[in-house]
């Protein structure tokens, strides 16, 4: 000790010090990083990226960039997260078919196996909201009655009383909610596709998602029964007056006509 | 005595009991008076009987609905059967309403008549005003009735309105809002009128238990007392027919109301019922369940009234949204404009008979009624309304038409402003040009027949069409019509040389009376002599 104290006001004291601190962060880095592990996950998920980003360089870079930065005909998706581009890609929005105010619903077009492809290449470009587990958005045992609150209060402004979609400004339109599925509609409310706002955790928590979803699905979906007949499209007055006019009054008019034609008239000479 | 005693045991059952009601209510001079009374026959004269029975069904089906109703405000939680709305809080009105919905024995039904007889009611009773309007059956001795009918229109739409809103339900609790919304707009007095329609602010605790009296008892009392009036007048004035051989202002050719009306109409009442139940059977209206209950923070989109009151949300939905702020106060423009050309708009078909008549300056009765081509001006005034109307019924649905077109809102409110104004002004012109050349086809039917489709080829190789002449009966009926003449204004010097004063008035009407009546607003019907010209041989034609 007394050789090493008395060097230590060495020109070099401080080289070697430096030098020392270097190798031992580096050997405990060495010795604690996960690095095998982590090596073996990435081989499979770099797979994904790497066949993600060839699917997106043929599909998606004209419009949103080589690298995902986004160009003037389609915004950046760093940060989109994977449920978005399972949302836009798993109902056929995404490839759009043309610029216009909004992207509508259409075929999809890439299977599920690379619609996770595109998802994990766009997750690796930022971090952003996972695509949900079932167990995340399946809507049994939700409160439905709940969700109808929460749906009036945070949804039916555009897409109308049980969903059935509505019109925003310069033909953007809010769509129909009839037949997308539960974890769509949960990506929907996480990611605010398009021009809908997005619903994050925490202004509108997991449970509440559910009581949504189960709300939509009671009124508007496949088991739906509508105990007044036909629904004539759930849209409110303008079509029950289309109805009463074309098919009341219609068929009054269409009666008056039939029993005026057939009077007592006096017998012709 | 017992020969007295002998006769009265021998009358009938049926005839004693008539006799019975005789002494005390007079029913054989009425019976007599009115059992034989004619009316003509054509199934436009039905569309007023549609309205009557439609009524009839809305009373019946409201009274049962009654039974039921609870008209509170008072909040309860919602325990019925129906489950996406379990557990909510609601007020007793929404909650009586889903209780008629789900549970009450043909509840649902009964509700479903009920609101569908109401859009049919409203709509039959404007269809059966145009038929009044453009074949002009409002002309004297006629025109209180056309109030009348007009006001029963009016009372209709708002006994509609306040019904709408009974149920306390998402979609009318917003139609309330935006009728106290425009009821603030108006300057000075508007904020008391809320507070005093609602007991304070909106929404407040009393306004269903308010709309209530009003729908089932004030509006539908007045309402029926017109109704017998309209009814009363119909019997006292007689009833239009249209021009035809044998009938004349003086006369009325039908069929007696006794058997054959009692018996068409009261056929026809089961018709209308019949129609209105099956409708009511097979589609819904107003599914209050998927609406929800209101609740002032919430609304959706799509919230339109019924298809009545339509033409008052387009007026509020093109407007653009001005306001002028003042000493603090608001005087908001984009509400209250609106506000005002709601009366406007009616107005303007209701006071037309009696425009009509002071420019014509006829004093006489009519019981002949016109055909629509030869009161040119007349129609094209109604269709300039009837499109007015229907513009602003594109602006009160905007949204749907954007969504079911695929256009933009945003243009079709710019096409609703500019068709507002435009749009009217075409329909005039197009349907009096249309008119028009429907006059001088009936000239030329009348002057050289009917075209027969076939072709004849004369010795000398030419080709011609046979026309045949039309019978006397098709004469008359084509030219039974009278043409005005546009009134002069008479010479500008009277015959010392003075000039005459011309009222500003008297100038308008000479003004009125040419557009009317002039060269250009209609042709001249063929007369006795140009047809005798004609058919006397000279030349085919």
């Amino acid at each position: 000790m007394k050789k090493l104290s008395a060097r230590r006001r060495h020109p070099l004291a401080a080289v070697v010090v430096l030098l020392l601190a270097l190798a031992a962060t580096g050997g405990l880095y060495a010795a604690f990083a996960p690095a095998d592990k982590a090596q073996a996950d990435e081989t499979a998920q770099s797979l994904a990226i790497d066949e993600g980003k060839k699917l997106y360089a043929v599909g998606c870079s004209s419009c949103h960039g080589t690298g995902g930065q986004g160009t003037s005909d389609g915004p950046s998706l760093v940060g989109v997260g994977a449920a978005a581009v399972d949302f836009q890609v798993g109902t056929g929005r995404m490839p759009a078919q043309q610029p216009g105010a909004q992207v509508p619903r259409k075929k999809v077009i890439y299977d599920q196996a690379e619609i996770d492809q595109l998802a994990a290449y766009v997750a690796s470009l930022g971090a952003g909201p996972a695509v949900p587990t079932e167990k995340q958005y399946n809507p049994e045992g939700a409160d439905i009655g709940k969700g109808g609150e929460l749906f009036r209060s945070n949804c039916a402004q555009c897409h109308n009383f049980t969903g059935e979609g509505g019109a925003l400004t310069h033909g953007k339109f809010a769509p129909t909610l009839e037949d997308v599925s539960p974890k769509h509609i949960y990506e929907a409310m996480q990611t605010g596709p398009q021009n809908m706002p997005s619903f994050p955790d925490t202004t509108m928590p997991e449970k509440e998602k559910k009581d949504i979803i189960a709300y939509i699905d009671a009124v508007n979906g496949e088991k739906t029964a509508s105990p007044g007949g036909l629904k004539l499209g759930g849209l409110g007055p303008v079509s029950e007056g289309l109805f009463a006019w074309i098919f009341g009054l219609g068929a009054m008019i269409a009666v008056a006509v039939w029993v005026a034609a057939r009077t007592a008239k006096a017998k012709k000479s | 005595m017992s020969t007295n005693t002998e006769n009265k045991r021998k009358a009938p059952a049926g005839e004693r009991v008539a006799d019975w009601a005789d002494g005390r209510l007079g029913i054989y001079s009425l019976a007599k008076a009115n059992m034989r009374k004619i009316f003509p026959d054509h199934w436009s004269f039905m569309l007023g009987e549609i309205c009557l029975y439609s009524f009839i069904i809305i009373i019946l089906t409201g009274v049962y609905l009654t039974l039921f109703f609870h008209p509170s405000m008072n909040e309860v939680e919602y325990a019925g059967s129906y489950v996406p709305l379990q557990g909510q809080l609601m007020s007793e009105a929404f909650n009586s309403t889903m209780h008629i919905s789900f549970e009450v024995r043909g509840g649902l039904l009964i509700r479903q008549i009920h609101h569908w007889a109401a859009l049919i009611f409203v709509a039959a009773m404007l269809v059966h005003m145009m038929r009044v309007f453009f074949t002009g059956a409002f002309r004297k001795p006629r025109e209180v009735n056309w109030l009348f009918g007009f006001l029963l229109l009016v009372l209709g739409m708002f006994t509609g309105f306040t019904g709408y809103s009974l149920p306390d339900d998402l979609l009318s609790g917003t139609g309330v809002r935006f009728m106290q919304g425009a009821v603030l707009s108006v300057p000075v007095v508007g904020t008391y009128l809320s507070m005093f329609l609602f007991g304070g602010e909106f929404p407040g605790g009393d306004f269903v238990a308010r709309f209530y009296s009003v729908h089932i008892l004030l509006l539908p009392g007045i309402m029926m007392g017109l109704l017998v009036a309209h009814l009363i007048l119909v019997f006292y004035h007689k009833h239009t027919q249209f021009a035809g051989p044998g009938r004349t202002n003086k006369n009325v050719v039908g069929m007696p109301l006794l058997p054959v009306y009692m018996a068409k109409a009261g056929g026809f009442f089961f018709l209308v019922f019949g129609v209105i139940a099956v409708v009511s059977a097979i589609a819904t209206i107003n599914p209050i369940w998927a609406i929800g209950p209101y609740r002032p923070d919430q609304v959706s989109t799509g919230a339109q009234p019924d298809w009545y009151m339509g033409f008052s949300e387009g007026l509020i939905r093109v407007m653009p949204g001005w306001e002028i702020n003042l000493w603090g106060h608001t005087l908001v423009l984009g509400v209250f404009v609106p506000l005002m050309i709601f009366p406007l708009v009616l107005a303007a078909i209701a006071v037309y008979p009696f425009i009509e008549s002071w420019v014509t300056g006829d004093k006489r009765e009519h019981h002949i009624l016109d055909r629509p081509r030869n009161a040119p001006t007349r129609t094209a005034f109604g269709v300039a309304w009837l499109t007015w109307y229907f513009v602003l019924l594109v602006g009160g649905g905007n949204d749907l038409w954007a969504t079911h077109f695929h256009l933009s809102i945003n243009s079709i409110t710019w096409f609703v402003r500019i068709a507002f104004f435009v749009a009217p002004v075409l329909a005039f012109v197009i349907t009096k040009r249309i008119c028009l050349g429907l006059q001088r086809r009936d000239k030329e039917k009348v002057l050289h027949g009917r075209e027969s489709g076939i072709i004849k080829r004369l010795p000398h190789g030419e080709f011609i069409e046979v026309h045949e002449p039309l019978n006397q009966e098709q004469l008359h009926t084509l030219t039974a019509h009278e043409q005005y003449e546009p009134v002069e204004l008479g010479p500008e010097v009277d015959e010392n040389g003075v000039r005459r004063k011309l009222s500003r008035g008297e100038k308008l009407r000479a003004k009125l009376s040419k557009g009317y009546y002039g060269e250009d607003s209609q042709i001249p019907k063929a007369t006795a002599d140009e047809y005798k010209e004609i058919t006397s041989g000279h030349g085919h034609h």
